[in-house]
């Protein structure tokens, strides 16, 4: 299995039903192809949709219906569709369940970096610092090193996204979660062991007294 | 609400404006506006809007064609033009977080002086800013946008002004159309009164100042 797929399988087993979830782009959208059929979930999309569904098949393209990132997109039965201060007041409001959101660091406290390499690369933030700042639960859905260098950093050096602190890590190594500025170790890829993880890992992580394969 | 050719409705513009742009990755975005403002050539323009789309689409045809001075908006992440000019110094650039920035254009025009948010704090969003107290939690105040014109795209419109936005079009529409001194309308579709029912109505008539006359 492909590292995003890994990461996306495993990250799809912490919905539950009639959960309003906003997922990135990247990696994270990619979770919606694992939700099981018979869970009914509500996704957001910040450009201003509920119960967003599938790209639409060939000659069914509505222009102006797409995702956050431009892409065209289905509205399933029941869809409702706002202005985007509905939309941020959904998400700033506590209203949305779990956000999935892309990463360039995590560092051990939980903070999340990923709007911005200075100098280097510039998108803006779009709507992460708001997700991250009011989302009930935010996942990042990132692989563990790029270039060999850990990516789950003692401190980020690049901007953070928010003072809020994620909840839950999640890539191709490893699931962390992150408790009172406390980085735990808490499940591993199949095939990979504890000593793997804290090898690849720059921050300090605590390893859970029984570390288990990441069920997907 | 006055109907006016989009040659006329954009002549009223003058360069050095500042603008509200509705529109999400040139969805919902007033295509023959901009096109018209292309064609026209106003410079040294201030735009507010959410992102300016793709190269050469949308809002990038005015960032492409460098009649934009000063963009404020939250993603720019999809157009390497844009951010080739902020980093050469011709674009000043300001980006907000988009709940942030929408909802400082509706205070604009809510006549609210600004918002208070916890988005941003502890980033680089909050440099420069005043941070408040409000029973013990800290907030980011974020002062309101207002702006010159505001020009949206509508799905219908009918011959009061009254306008209702399709599907994901809608987006900073609605919101951008409270926030200038004057709102400039074009309608996918132009309809008999009557045609929205009054429940359905997003943007009242009397908000909207000119209406783009189909050709």
């Amino acid at each position: 299995m492909d590292p995003q797929t890994l990461i996306a399988r495993r990250i799809s087993k912490e919905l539950r039903e009639g959960m309003l979830v906003n997922l990135g782009i990247g990696i994270p959208a990619l979770v919606a192809d694992y939700v099981p059929r018979d869970l009914e979930i509500f996704f957001q999309s910040e450009n201003g949709l509920i119960g967003t569904g599938p790209g639409p098949q060939e000659g069914m393209i509505e222009p102006w219906l797409t995702d956050a990132g431009g892409n065209p997109v289905t509205a399933l039965p029941g869809a409702c569709t706002f202005d985007s201060a509905m939309s941020f007041a959904l998400i700033r409001g506590g209203h949305v369940d779990l956000t999935v959101l892309g990463g360039l660091q995590v560092d051990q406290e939980g903070h999340l970096a990923n709007w911005m390499i200075p100098g280097k690369m510039v998108p803006g933030m779009g709507g992460a610092m708001d997700l991250v700042s009011g989302a009930k639960r935010v996942i990042v859905a990132m692989q563990h090193t790029a270039k060999g260098k850990s990516k789950i950093v003692k401190k980020c050096d690049l901007p953070l996204t928010s003072q809020r602190p994620v909840e839950m890590v999640v890539t191709d190594l490893a699931v962390i979660i992150f408790k009172a500025a406390t980085a735990t170790l808490l499940e591993t890829a199949p095939g990979v062991s504890v000593e793997d993880v804290l090898a690849a890992t720059e921050a300090e992580l605590t390893v859970a007294e029984n570390v288990t394969t990441m069920s997907l | 609400m006055k109907i006016v050719p989009v040659r006329d409705a954009v002549a009223m513009i003058p360069s050095g404006s500042m603008l509200m742009i509705g529109g999400f990755m040139a969805v919902g975005t007033p295509a023959r506006i901009i096109d018209e403002l292309v064609l026209q050539g106003q410079k040294e323009l201030t735009v507010i809007a959410n992102d300016t789309a793709r190269p050469g689409i949308g809002i990038g045809k005015l960032i492409r064609n460098g009649q934009v001075r000063r963009l404020i908006a939250s993603h720019i992440g999809l157009n390497p033009e844009t951010q080739k000019q902020m980093h050469d110094g011709s674009l000043e650039v300001t980006l907000l977080p988009q709940g942030t920035l929408v909802e400082c254009i509706r205070a604009g025009g809510a006549g609210l002086g600004g918002v208070l948010t916890r988005t941003g704090l502890g980033t680089l969003v909050e440099d420069g800013k005043e941070k408040i107290l409000v029973k013990g939690v800290e907030y980011l105040l974020e002062p309101a946008l207002h702006a010159d014109y505001a020009l949206v795209e509508a799905f219908l419109c009918d011959y009061n002004g009254n306008l209702t936005y399709a599907l994901t079009g809608r987006n900073f529409n609605p919101v951008m159309a409270m926030a200038a001194n004057t709102t400039i309308v074009n309608a996918e579709h132009i309809v008999p009164t009557g045609m929205i029912p009054p429940d359905h109505v997003l943007t009242p008539g009397p908000i909207v100042d000119y209406l783009i006359a189909r050709s």
